[in-house]
């Protein structure tokens, strides 16, 4: 064996270790940071069109269907909720910061009861357009829904576009929806 | 103490444990249950991830039960319910993913691992100083005569 075949030995162990523990560690870092979730679900409805639905209305709503959303021709939301889930309650003020900012939000209260939907809605405020009753929850599987709250943007064509699971925030806003809402207006 | 290990026998002859909350989930048609439970064990629960759903007791497990037992009954094959839900939540829901570029390296680990073992041992092996030569009459004697001395 010469003395180069030698150092490649040694070597090819060590660079091993190197490679696999730089990968390790930018998922840790990642992970830390927020921007990787190894729990996430990716979602199959970007770049397609809604699931078709209609679903009934949370009064004084008359409810809305998928076709609805597409002929609303303008960016939109769609944010499925329920009044027994805790971050959405947490994500309700950023909501309605993006109401005030004149998106419109549609909204879907997912395995909710009615009168517990509008007690939610009189607490943490109505930042919704539109707002739709998925009891069942089968739009919400037909989305690929995996949790509550989770936020669909249908673009003019009503294309999906962009999804967050979990809840939204100011961070999230800025970081993701900002610089997409300007590439579709 | 002597029925230990027939016991623990018989508890590995056990299938894994569903997590069937109301028996009016299960279907009347025998083989038609087994079917959608045997479907059910290959699919990932997307709350409690590392159950399949037949084992989680998430509300969207038992959603996701209720809709393969529809479409067993409804006449698909198990592929079709696969693909159902495949199209919904992307592989991710498959616990046994499928083998395309993204899963390469994962399907292949078990084959490089071995082959980069036999090549080792092999290499290793390829260095080892031939066997010397068989003693030589004169040293066989000079052998005989160190060791009776």
């Amino acid at each position: 064996m010469t003395l180069l075949q030698r150092r490649a030995l040694l070597l090819a162990p060590l660079t091993a270790a190197v490679v696999g523990g730089t990968g390790f560690w930018i998922l840790l870092d990642r992970m830390s940071e927020g921007s990787y979730d190894p729990h996430s679900v990716p979602s199959m409805l970007i770049g397609k069109p809604l699931p078709k639905f209609s679903l009934p209305g949370q009064p004084p709503s008359a409810g809305f269907s998928s076709a609805d959303v597409a002929a609303s021709k303008r960016p939109t939301l769609i944010n499925f909720f329920a009044s027994w889930c805790i971050p959405c309650v947490q994500e309700a003020p950023t909501l309605m910061q993006l109401k005030r900012r004149g998106i419109p939000i549609w909204g879907i209260a997912y395995k909710d009861k009615v009168n517990d939907t509008s007690d939610f809605l009189k607490q943490n405020g109505d930042p919704y357009t539109q707002i739709a009753c998925d009891e069942p929850g089968t739009v919400a599987i037909n989305f690929g829904l995996y949790g509550v709250p989770e936020t669909y943007l249908v673009d003019a064509a009503g294309i999906v576009r962009w999804r967050w699971a979990g809840g939204l925030s100011e961070d999230v806003v800025s970081q993701y929806l900002d610089p997409l809402m300007q590439r579709l207006a | 103490m002597r029925y230990l290990v027939p016991l623990l026998l018989i508890l590995s002859l056990s299938s894994p444990a569903h997590a069937v909350s109301d028996p009016s989930e299960l279907l009347q048609n025998r083989a038609q249950e087994l079917r959608a439970e045997e479907i059910g064990d290959q699919l990932r629960c997307l709350v409690c991830q590392n159950e399949s759903v037949e084992q989680s007791d998430a509300d969207l497990a038992r959603d996701l039960r209720r809709i393969i037992r529809q479409r067993v009954v409804a006449g698909d094959s198990d592929q079709q319910v696969i693909d159902w839900m495949v199209a919904r939540y992307g592989n991710f829901v498959r616990l046994r993913p499928p083998f395309n570029a993204t899963t390469l390296l994962l399907w292949l680990a078990p084959a490089i691992a071995l082959l980069s073992g036999v090549t080792a041992v092999v290499m290793a092996r390829r260095r080892r100083p031939a066997m010397p030569a068989p003693l030589t009459d004169t040293e066989q004697q000079r052998l005989a005569d160190l060791l009776n001395s």
